[in-house]
């Protein structure tokens, strides 16, 4: 500020301090005098910081440097920064987020730019997008300038990076831990020696201490003999087979003709919404209309398919597993219009970039030529414009940022709402109307709400999966999401505890959770194709973004492998990037898929001929014990062949010599101790097992140490 | 004072345990059961004093008050069969369950454990409480009957109708979660102060 200036300032500052002070004594009516006072105390507020002095200082001094870091100097271009002219008057904060027009005047306060206007009409009409859309929350905040700083920080390029970088890495991880859950669980449901025997004497903790531990241990063992047990059912119903199959082809048309009615609705609302794009006068319903009916969707959609699938009498965890591939499906399919959409909006932006090109240049010749009219003395270049003045392009990559940032924060919301109400409010209508009502509704119908593991699950795979989507044009999103995860996790925690029953049915879709590992593994996949798309075939906006002005996305590692790296790098790149050399190595990768597919069918099916083989050796075991005929044919014919002979010795003496080796682990194991006469007992001749711990009076002469096993029988 | 009991009873450790940590650990399972019925257990135990503890004591412990099976348990230890135990059932009852014994001893007496009418065998009977006892009679009737005739049908090898010690053997070894889960006191007891313990020992042992 000049030195005339300043004097100016502090005069007015000076007489809005008097008048404060002598207001008591001004013979105004009381609105009069209120209205005055405001407005000289936010004057005084406002500049007497600025001029050094006064309370006001050292907010004014945070404000300053506030400014400077949203500016994020050196790191972006000022002009995508400032809030456009004609915008400023009705920009809001963080409506972008929230579509609410809130008036937040902390938040004004601190992140304001111009004069906040404190006009309450504002808070009626429409807001375009407000500030956040400028922040560092969205694409079109970064430059494109090739290094920045000292150090040579090269942003476009490792913006690009780190993009493709989390999509490799996520990759890597979701496969390792797959890979992972294969060796330790197994498949689902296998056939296991001695599941029942294991279950009854090996399921208890003897490390719990706690008793509310106690009881969930008790609950889990229960709901895991129930599982079983309805396994074990199952295996053993009739079947009316084409009764069951028309059903099962019934109720999969009813449902793809519901996953079609989905796809076709949301095609239908995203339409509306870009219809709505040009009009102004929206209700805050339209302008939130298509997230809203997403997430509807995604509510209403499940239970629908639930209902239908009553019709096909799975096993329930194969019924399980249908349902959730068919939320799947429901998701993807909405996923992708939502997307084919945006596509279009995309390309109606760059249509309108070329106009707008056009249009600054014109601008600027303007802004010179006036310049100079104006000052025909002054040599020089002119001064720069105005940030907030500057004409800038539409920037397709915000715009795809904010509709994702939007969709997310209405998943947040849908899910926040659901459980209060769904839940929440119900448990408390159950819990407190259930004594003056006439039925009883805790047993009955309102009941309290079951806690749906599966449906969680899947809802956390498939808002990651918009994470991915959006946070190459969003970074910010990350960060968000985040946020959501930890407060989402303490709140839920809450509501399971408070309000909610444990889930009727008592199958997980796989024991070893590969099954969720698998469907994260394909939506990783399908949303790493429109991004890997976008930046390989559209051209990135003009003037906004780290990429803007180049051709394609993918041109900044060009440039760096020119400008950066040694020259013979350069020449084996473009030796490698030689279609001659990628196809034949996309197919020797093609075959060495094929190559190990079928190592490992031979290694399962020898798998499942050792199990045979050890089941049928366990039933010669039986079966020769209790001097049975062999149920072995082959067997059988053989000893038919031997004549005269019976291969089974007197029971007694067979037990007493013969050491108990099975095939397999354990007889070993139980020969090493030869004080331990467990393996050579016989069963006829038993004496009293309770004498086993030994005789204890002599005590401490007893040479045999304790914790090596009962001592020989007398 | 301490080092005084200490002393008299390192003479019962020294003999049985050669090994300085079994002493320790001896030394503060003495206190355990000490602990549980002061008045009752003699510091100086050189004499052998024929001093029980009822059941209700041990089954109040920490480690056994939330297990469904404490009862058999301090039945199968103790020298009566009723629960009531002396010091030898107790220091025998925590050896057994520590992680350092053998995977055999630990089948031997987990046999007995649900073995409830002491026959020897575990029968349909024995295996219906066992259940009940896990589940806290949630199953209904023929639940139950069905589960344990799966249990006889897997396990039962000589097609008696029940389980030997031999088929209990040859079951339990094979599982997964037999040695981490079952039969393990662990932590509990064996260890909350590593660090004091060499200063122990050399108490102990001069």
């Amino acid at each position: 500020m000049s030195e005339g200036e300043r004097a100016r300032l502090m005069e007015e500052v000076e007489e809005k301090k008097k008048l404060i002070a002598n207001i008591r004594n001004k013979p105004w009516r009381m609105k009069r005098r209120l209205k005055h006072l405001k407005e000289a105390q936010l004057f005084v507020d406002k500049f007497e910081g600025a001029l050094g002095k006064g309370k006001g200082r050292k907010l004014y001094a945070y404000k300053v440097m506030m400014m400077k870091v949203l500016m994020g100097l050196p790191y972006g271009s000022i002009p995508r920064k400032t809030v456009p002219r004609e915008e400023q008057d009705t920009a809001m904060d963080y409506s972008v987020l929230t579509d609410f027009n809130e008036k937040k005047r902390n938040w004004c306060r601190t992140y304001t730019l111009h004069k906040c206007s404190s006009n309450f009409k504002t808070f009626f009409t429409l807001t375009h997008h407000g500030y956040c859309k400028y922040s560092v929350l969205f694409y079109g905040y970064y430059n494109n300038q090739r290094t920045i700083g000292f150090l040579k920080f090269r942003l476009p390029l490792s913006y690009l990076m780190v993009g493709i970088g989390t999509f490799g890495y996520s990759l890597m991880v979701v496969i390792r831990t797959m890979a992972k859950n294969a060796d330790v669980g197994g498949g689902d449901g296998e056939d296991s020696e001695f599941t029942f025997a294991w279950k009854m004497f090996t399921s208890w903790d003897y490390l719990i201490g706690n008793a509310e531990t106690a009881d969930n241990k008790y609950a889990s063992i229960t709901t895991s003999f129930k599982e079983s047990i309805v396994d074990e059912q199952e295996n053993q119903k009739d079947e009316n087979i084409h009764l069951r199959r028309f059903l099962r082809v019934l109720a999969n048309f009813l449902i793809t003709c519901t996953l079609g009615g989905s796809g076709y609705l949301i095609y239908f609302v995203v339409k509306r919404s870009q219809e709505f794009a040009n009009r102004d006068d929206l209700g805050w319903y339209e302008k939130n209309e298509l997230e809203i009916i997403m997430s509807l969707l995604g509510l209403v959609g499940p239970m629908l398919f639930e209902t239908i699938a009553e019709l096909e009498e799975y096993h329930p965890r194969i019924a399980l597993k249908w349902q959730l591939g068919r939320i799947f499906a429901l998701f993807l399919g909405n996923l992708y219009t939502f997307l084919l959409a945006l596509f279009d909006e995309v390309n109606a932006k760059l249509e309108e970039e070329k106009d707008i090109k056009n249009a600054s240049i014109w601008f600027m010749k303007e802004y010179f030529a006036n310049f100079t009219a104006n000052n025909p003395n002054e040599t020089g270049t002119p001064p720069p414009i105005e940030p907030a003045d500057v004409i800038r392009g539409p920037c397709w990559e915000t715009t795809v940022g904010i509709e994702f940032v939007k969709l997310t924060i209405s998943d947040i919301q849908v899910t926040y709402l659901t459980i209060l109400i769904g839940d929440f409010l119900r448990a408390l209508i159950v819990r407190f109307l259930n004594y003056c009502w006439c039925w009883d509704l805790e047993a009955g119908w309102p009941s309290y709400g079951e806690f749906d593991i599966s449906g969680n699950v899947l809802g956390l795979v498939f808002n990651q999966g918009m994470i991915w989507m959006g946070s190459f044009y969003a970074p910010g999103l990350v960060g968000i999401n985040v946020l959501r995860l930890l407060t989402s996790m303490y709140y839920q925690c809450w509501a399971v505890m408070a309000c909610n029953v444990p889930h009727e049915r008592v199958f997980k879709a796989s024991k070893s959770n590969n099954f969720y590992m698998g469907l994260l593994l394909l939506i990783l996949f399908l949303s790493l194709l429109p991004v890997v798309y976008t930046i390989m075939s559209l051209p990135p906006s003009f003037d906004c973004g780290p990429f803007s002005g180049k051709e394609r996305m993918f041109d900044v590692i060009i440039e760096t492998i020119e400008l950066d790296l040694p020259s013979f790098l350069g020449t084996l790149f473009s030796y490698a990037a030689n279609p001659g050399l990628i196809i034949p190595a996309i197919l020797l990768m093609v075959l060495a898929i094929y190559y190990l597919n079928s190592v490992s069918e031979a290694y399962k099916n020898a798998n499942n001929e050792l199990k045979k083989k050890m089941q049928m050796a366990r039933d010669e075991e039986k079966n020769r014990r209790n001097n049975k005929d062999s149920t072995n044919q082959v067997m059988k014919d053989l000893e038919d062949l031997l004549p005269n002979r019976s291969n089974l010795p007197p029971p007694e003496e067979k037990k007493g010599q013969k050491p108990k080796v099975k095939p397999g682990a354990a007889g070993n194991a139980v020969n090493l101790q030869k004080d331990v006469s467990l393996a050579s007992v016989n069963p006829n001749a038993r004496g009293p097992v309770t004498q086993a711990p030994g005789p204890r009076a002599p005590g401490p002469g007893n040479s045999r140490g304790r914790g090596q096993g009962p001592p020989p029988r007398h | 004072m301490k080092n005084k009991h200490l002393q008299k009873i390192s003479f019962i450790i020294l003999k049985m345990f050669p090994n300085f940590k079994q002493q320790y650990f001896l030394s503060r399972l003495f206190h355990r059961y000490r602990d549980l019925a002061p008045q009752l257990v003699p510091l100086d135990y050189t004499n052998q004093p024929d001093v029980r503890l009822p059941y209700e004591l041990i089954g109040s412990m920490p480690e056994l008050k939330d297990n469904p099976f404490r009862q058999r348990i301090a039945e199968v230890f103790s020298e009566d069969g009723e629960g009531n135990m002396t010091l030898d059932d107790f220091l025998d009852m925590f050896s057994v369950l520590s992680e350092m014994a053998p995977r055999d001893l630990k089948a031997y007496y987990a046999f007995k454990i649900y073995d409830f009418n002491n026959d020897n065998f575990i029968c349909k009977s024995d295996l219906e409480k066992t259940l009940n006892k896990l589940t806290r009679n949630e199953l209904t009737e023929d639940e139950v009957r069905m589960v344990c005739e799966k249990v006889i049908d897997e396990a039962d090898l000589d097609n008696d109708g029940r389980l030997s010690l031999e088929d209990f053997q040859h079951m339990i070894v094979r599982a997964p979660d037999f040695l981490r889960e079952v039969c393990n006191f662990h932590h509990r007891f064996t260890s909350t102060m590593r660090g004091k313990m060499r200063k122990k020992i050399q108490e102990i042992t001069l």
